[in-house]
Formats: C-alpha cells, sequence, structure tokens
C-alpha cells in the first residue's frame, strides 16, 4: 500500500499506530501475527507498558530474538515465560475470562461485529472455502472486547449481510437464548477511520476519520446505512516518536510493516 | 518374588514398540479410518502422511485442528473421504489448492468446527464422555451446517439462577492418532517440548496410537525428567524414530520452520497438473522420508538448523 497521509506514515504504520492507542489500560490481549502484533508491541513502549500478549499457540509472555513470522513461531517459544496446552489456553485463559481485548480479522464484518471467515457464497457449495473459524469465535465469545483491523475497507468486507456468520458477536448469542460474557467488536481499525460500538444491541458508528479521509467516502466504502457520530473527530496522525519505535524498535527488518 | 525391600528389583519384560514408518502405518491405518493428525504448527506429523500416502490408503476420515498442507497433500493423493477441523488453510502462506478446489466442488465433505470445539472433542473421546460443553457456537452458522454441535439445558441454574442454555459437541475417538514428539524411550514415553498442542488428549481419545520422533533415547534420558513426558508408554502403540519427520513444519530444538516451502506450496497446489507432479516426485517417488531428505538436500537443511538454546536442569532429588 501506498503513503497514506502527511505524515509519511505507511498503510501499516498508520493501523498499527492507531490500533496501538486504543490499547491504553488494557492488561491482557490475545493476538494473531501482522498488525495486531505491531500494535501491541508499539502499546508496550507507548501507552500500556505492562501488557501481555496471549498467543494462539499457547504462547505468553513472549520476549522473541526476532520478529515471529506465524503465532506458533519457534522465536516466540524460546525465551518465553510460559507455554500452555492448547486445553489451557482455550479452556482456562480465553474460556476462563482471561483475555481483555482479543484482536481478530475477517472476510466479511457486519454491523453488530458480527464476523464471517467461512465462506463467500453459500456453505455447502462456495465460491471461496476460507479458512474458517480457527479460534477466533472463542475469542469472540470470551474476551472483554475485540478489536478488529481490517486493511480493506470497502463494500464486500463491510457487509449489510454476512455470507455466513462464524464468529458472532453478543446480539447473535443473546438471539439463540444465551447470556454473552463480553461486548464483543468495540473498535474496527480501517484505512479510512475508527467505528466503534459499545455492546449488545448497539450498531458500529463512524467515530473518527484519518485526515483527508471524508465522512461520503466512509459512508460509500460501507455497506449498510453507516451511523456517524455527532463528535466525530479526525485521528492525530502517526506521531514521529510511534514511527520512530515502529521502524526501529518494533519491526526493524521490515517484516510487517509495508 | 523378590522382597522389594532387599533393593534388587524384578525385571519386567516390556513390549519394545519401536518400528519402522512403513510397519506402523501397515499395521495400525487402515482403509475407511478415522486418522488424527495432531500438532499446532509445531510437530506436524507429515512423514507418517506421506507414508499413508504412499501405501494408497483410501477413504479415510481425516481429524486435524490446523487442516494445513499434509492435509492437502493427503486429499490430493486421493486418501480422504472426510474432513473434521477447524482451520483449513496455510498458516499466513496462502491457501491449500486441492482442499479448497474439492471443498468448492462438493467432493470432500467437511465437519466444521473452531479450535475449542475440536479440542472439546478430544477431550469427551479421551475421558469417554459422551459431550462436553463450552461457551462458544452461541449465535454462530456453524451448527446449522453442522448438526454434531447441539444445544442442551444446563441441568443447573445459572448465576442468576435462570435456566442456562449451552452448546455441546460429541466425544471424537479416532481409529488412531498420529502425533510426533521430539524424543521417546522404546517403550512409546514421548517427551515434548515448546508447543504441546492437543497431542495428549488427541492419542488418549484414539484407539491406537503411533508416535513418531525426531530420536529414540535411552530409558534413562526419558526418567532423568518425567515431567516431560507428554504421552506416557501405556496410550502408544508404536513409536517409530524419523528424523526430519515434521518438515516443512518445525521441531522446536531441533530445526525451524521452512517457510519458503509453506509459500511455494500455494503455487504448486494451486495448480492441479503440478501437485499431482510433485506427489509423483515426492512422496510416490521416494522410497521412504530417508529418501525425502536425501532430495531435498544437505545445503536445503542447513538453512532451517536450530541454534542452541538449553534449559536450566532442575532437581528432582533422591532420598538420603
Amino acid at each position: 500500500m501506498s503513503t497514506a497521509d502527511s505524515s509519511g506514515a505507511t498503510s501499516s504504520e498508520l493501523l498499527a499506530a492507531v490500533a496501538s492507542r486504543e490499547l491504553a489500560g488494557a492488561n491482557t490481549v490475545f493476538a494473531g501475527i501482522g498488525l495486531p502484533t505491531l500494535a501491541v508491541s508499539l502499546a508496550q513502549l507507548t501507552v500500556a507498558p505492562e501488557v501481555e500478549i496471549v498467543y494462539e499457540s499457547g504462547v505468553c509472555g513472549a520476549h522473541p530474538a526476532r520478529l515471529p513470522e506465524t503465532i506458533a513461531d519457534s522465536v516466540l517459544i524460546t525465551d518465553s515465560e510460559a507455554v500452555l496446552p492448547m486445553t489451557a489456553l482455550f479452556g482456562y485463559v480465553l474460556q476462563g475470562g482471561r483475555i481483555d481485548v482479543g484482536f481478530l480479522g475477517a472476510a466479511q464484518i457486519d454491523r453488530f461485529g458480527n464476523l464471517n471467515s467461512s465462506v463467500i457464497g453459500d456453505w455447502h457449495s462456495p465460491d471461496v472455502r476460507l479458512p474458517g473459524s480457527g479460534g477466533a469465535m472463542e475469542v469472540m465469545a470470551n474476551s472483554g472486547e475485540v478489536f478488529v483491523v481490517m486493511r480493506r475497507h470497502d463494500p464486500r468486507s463491510f457487509v449489510a449481510e454476512l455470507d455466513f456468520c462464524t464468529s458472532p458477536g453478543p446480539d447473535r448469542a443473546l438471539a439463540d437464548g444465551i447470556r454473552p460474557r463480553g461486548a464483543g467488536v468495540t473498535r474496527v481499525i480501517t484505512e479510512l477511520g475508527i467505528l466503534a460500538r459499545g455492546g449488545v444491541g448497539e450498531e458500529l458508528e463512524l467515530v473518527a476519520i484519518h485526515p483527508g479521509v471524508t465522512v461520503e467516502q466512509v459512508r460509500a466504502r460501507t455497506g449498510w446505512d453507516l451511523r456517524v457520530a455527532e463528535d466525530l473527530t479526525t485521528i492525530p496522525a502517526p506521531t514521529d516518536p510511534e514511527l520512530h519505535r515502529l521502524r526501529e524498535e518494533v519491526d526493524p527488518h521490515r517484516v510487517y510493516l509495508r | 518374588m523378590t522382597d522389594p525391600a532387599a533393593g534388587s528389583k524384578p525385571q519386567r519384560s516390556r513390549p519394545d514398540k519401536t518400528m519402522s514408518m512403513r510397519e506402523a502405518i501397515a499395521a495400525h491405518v487402515t482403509d475407511g479410518a478415522t486418522v488424527a493428525l495432531e500438532g499446532f504448527t509445531h510437530l506436524i506429523p507429515t512423514a507418517a502422511g506421506h507414508e499413508i500416502i504412499r501405501q494408497g490408503r483410501s477413504d479415510l476420515t481425516i481429524a486435524r485442528m490446523t487442516a494445513d498442507v499434509v492435509t492437502d497433500q493427503l486429499i490430493a493423493g486421493d486418501c480422504v473421504r472426510r474432513l473434521i477441523s477447524s482451520f483449513v488453510g496455510n498458516s499466513t502462506a496462502g491457501s491449500l489448492g486441492e482442499l479448497r478446489r474439492r471443498i468448492e466442488s462438493g467432493e470432500l465433505r467437511f465437519e466444521e468446527y473452531s479450535h475449542h470445539g475440536m479440542i472439546c472433542r478430544y477431550l469427551a473421546g479421551a475421558q469417554r464422555l459422551p459431550f462436553y460443553p463450552l461457551r462458544s457456537y452461541a449465535g454462530s452458522d456453524i451448527p446449522s451446517v453442522n448438526p454434531d454441535i447441539r444445544k442442551v439445558t444446563s441441568p443447573y441454574p445459572a448465576s442468576d439462577g435462570g435456566a442456562e442454555q449451552i452448546y455441546v459437541v460429541p466425544p471424537l475417538n479416532p481409529d488412531v492418532t498420529i502425533v510426533q514428539a521430539q524424543r521417546a524411550d522404546r517403550f512409546g514415553n514421548a517427551q515434548i517440548w515448546g508447543l504441546t498442542g492437543i497431542q495428549a488428549e488427541a492419542v488418549y481419545a484414539a484407539q491406537r496410537a503411533i508416535v513418531v520422533v525426531e530420536e529414540i533415547v535411552a530409558d534413562e534420558v526419558v526418567r532423568s525428567d518425567p515431567n516431560r513426558t507428554a504421552i506416557p508408554a501405556h496410550a502408544v502403540d508404536a513409536v517409530v524414530e524419523c528424523p526430519g519427520g515434521a518438515h516443512p513444519a518445525f521441531v522446536q530444538g531441533y530445526y525451524d520452520r521452512d517457510g519458503e516451502f509453506y509459500r511455494e506450496w500455494s503455487r504448486i497446489s494451486g495448480d492441479p497438473e503440478r501437485l499431482r507432479d510433485w506427489l509423483d516426485e515426492w512422496v510416490r517417488g521416494t522410497e521412504d522420508h530417508h529418501e525425502y531428505l536425501a532430495k531435498l538436500g544437505t545445503q536445503h537443511w542447513d538453512l532451517l538448523a536450530a541454534g542452541e538454546a538449553w534449559s536450566e536442569p532442575v532437581n528432582y532429588g533422591r532420598r538420603l
């Protein structure tokens, strides 16, 4: 992706910096590889020095010598504080309610933050078979709240109706007769801005836009009639210290920063 | 009988379960069987999958949380009729060509779960329970396409005193589970460090288990660190020594992940003809995993070498 704003930040740097600011106050974060890891690593150097990353592979308190390429990279294990078996990670850590913020991505998201990562088209004869849940459903059901980072903000991803709901938010859980534990998706961070919702019964609304982006642009690239917050703000561009830390300390070899 | 207090213990004769990969697959994997292959990115039993292809097994049900390259190879090798999985993707490296084609065309029966759904199936299986409850699936479309995931009412009141509903999954009891470990003794006591995944549960859930290891070690090595034994001998039927058996996956402390191969797999599997040629050349065209590794070459293998980072020994103590 090309330069996204006047600060000279790339799209990846912009998303990582903005996501990192949202982690102030978080203690335990469940993160996948890529932008979420960059965001949490930057937050550790800025707004949330104590924040701990838990990886889906079972690694807690990682001190990797190099930036990991997968959630199960051998560099995450060597020098880490704990490695848990799957039963403990999913049973005690996630289902036990120990995660404050979970990071997820998806192929499709709807206005209530329900996610599809299974199929495009009909499940029984899909146009495209996608990887599926992995642990996404459990992250959604059990984290205090969920942040979604989407590189692409367009009507194919931000849809009025999901082709298939893999990972449901709390509203769908309630409709199924089960009381949800967490708030579901509370932040969606994209190249255009930030959508937010408070919890059960609330829709995602546009709360902030990047410099140079208009509300009309965001609405045109969202597949439903997107609400706009009355106190819409402009997101401060990544600061020089943020960019310096991302480029020099978090990802000096440019594994994920593009 | 010898008096235990006398100090000289009777020697038990225990079965030596070591065998070749060919013998283990021939003895324990039959056409139509349900075969669990586990290992979460780490310790993936790739060499065992290749031997299943070489022996031409068919109509298998494969259970694997993270269906990845070896699953795609088994499907392309016409070994698989049904797949039970919670993630069907090539990690961060792209997609699985044959798996996608056969699910999109309806040729491959797919039972979709989430990771914790699979974990709970193994837990129920290992404990011979009728089902296992979990706080997933509420509001998901997955139960609508997988009727084995069912909602029940808890026999106990919820914290607010009301009735509580919860989803349950059925036990998974594979005919055979195949896992890898770093090392084992000849009886099958298998030691794993690094990511331990779901291997122990998958082994206990199965009727039979094959453990593939980087090295078979002396009994004393295992007994010097019994806490590291993830799978005890009583749950194991065959022990296969197969160095490099996880390639392209990694084995902590032995060799690293072959990231380039994972990326290449998206291109190989994207083209059905190229995929068939690859299987003919690298799997059917090799006698065993030793030959596969030789074909890969020592130069390639050197790139995957793992450096050293030893743990501090612990003192188990002994009675003075």
